[in-house]
C-alpha cells in the first residue's frame, strides 16, 4: 500500500538527487545550472512534505528565485571561454571517489545509529509564529550579525563590479598590440 | 512500506556526497560553486527534519541563517568567478596560483 504522501517523496527525491547529479555531470554546464534549479526546488518540496511550509516558501524564493537565476546569468557571461582541464585526473578522481563514498556511508549510519526513525509523528506543525518569535527573540543578535554579512556582501559585489577606467585602457592596448 | 523520517535524512546525505563530489573532482569555479550550494541545500534538508523529529523550531530558524550566508556567498563569489574570468578568460581554478608561496 503506496499512499500520496510516500510516492511524492519518492517522486522528489528523484527530482533532488537527479537533478543534482545533472548539476555534477551536465557536459554543458547551463544544463548543470537548470538542474541545480531543480534539484533546489525538489528540496524545497521535500519541505512542505516536513510540515515546514514558510521555510519552504523561502527556500524557493532565495535559492530558485536568487541563486540559480544568479547562477544562470554568471554560465552566461562566462560560456564562451575554454573549458578544458575542468575534470581532476583519474588518480584524484578515484581517490575522491572513495572519501565521497566514505563520507555518505558515514553520515547515513550515524543517521541510523540515532534511532530516529522509531520517532513519534508530530501532531502540529510549529507555525511562522513560533519561528518569528525565536529569530527576533533567543536569536536576534544573530539576526543583526546576519544583517551586516549581507551588507558587506553587497558592499563587496559592488566593488568586484566596478570597471577600473585605468585598468580597461590598458586591457585594450594589450589587446592591440597582440 | 512506508517512509519514515531516516529516509529524508539519507535523501540529504545523498546530496551532501553528490556536492562534495563535485567540489573535490571538478576544477571549474562555477560547477564547484553549484556544488557547494548543493551542500548547504543539503544541510538544510536535515536540519528542517531534526526541527521536525525532535519537535524543535529552532532548526528551521537556523535555515534561515543558512540561506542568509548562501545568498551572501554567492552574490560575492559569483562577482569574483565574473571578475577573474574577464581578466583571464578562464574559470579554471587550477590556473589560479598566483598566491602559491
Amino acid at each position: 500500500m503506496v499512499d500520496a504522501t510516500d510516492a511524492a517523496f519518492v517522486a522528489l527525491a528523484i527530482v533532488s538527487v537527479g537533478g543534482a547529479i545533472a548539476a555534477l555531470e551536465a557536459k554543458e554546464i547551463i544544463y548543470g545550472a537548470v538542474g541545480l534549479a531543480a534539484s533546489f526546488f525538489g528540496v524545497a518540496s521535500l519541505f512542505f512534505l516536513l510540515d515546514s511550509p514558510f521555510v519552504a516558501v523561502f527556500q524557493i524564493t532565495v535559492y530558485v528565485g536568487a541563486v540559480a537565476v544568479l547562477v544562470l546569468f554568471t554560465v552566461m557571461l562566462v560560456r564562451e571561454g575554454r573549458w578544458f582541464g575542468d575534470s581532476v585526473g583519474p588518480t584524484a578522481s578515484v581517490a575522491g571517489l572513495i572519501t565521497v563514498a566514505a563520507l555518505v556511508i558515514s553520515l547515513v549510519s550515524s543517521f541510523f545509529a540515532a534511532g530516529l526513525s522509531n520517532a513519534s509523528e508530530q501532531a502540529s506543525a510549529p507555525s511562522f509564529v513560533d519561528i518569528g518569535k525565536l529569530l527576533t527573540g533567543q536569536f536576534a543578535p544573530v539576526l543583526e550579525i546576519l544583517a551586516l554579512v549581507l551588507a558587506a556582501s553587497v558592499l563587496g559585489a559592488l566593488t568586484l563590479a566596478k570597471v577600473d577606467p585605468g585598468a580597461k585602457a590598458q586591457a585594450a592596448n594589450e589587446r592591440e598590440r597582440s | 512500506m512506508t517512509v519514515a523520517l531516516s529516509d529524508y535524512l539519507v535523501v540529504s546525505a545523498l546530496l551532501f556526497g553528490i556536492g562534495a563530489a563535485g567540489v573535490l573532482m571538478r576544477r571549474n569555479a562555477l560547477v564547484m560553486f553549484m556544488c557547494i550550494e548543493l551542500m548547504l541545500n543539503a544541510a538544510n534538508l536535515a536540519l528542517v527534519t531534526f526541527a521536525r523529529v525532535l519537535h524543535d523550531v529552532g532548526g528551521q530558524a537556523t535555515v534561515f541563517f543558512v540561506l542568509v550566508v548562501a545568498a551572501a556567498e554567492v552574490t560575492v563569489g559569483l562577482g569574483i568567478v565574473v571578475a577573474i574570468f574577464r581578466k583571464r578568460n578562464s574559470a579554471v581554478v587550477d590556473d589560479l596560483h598566483e598566491l602559491q608561496g
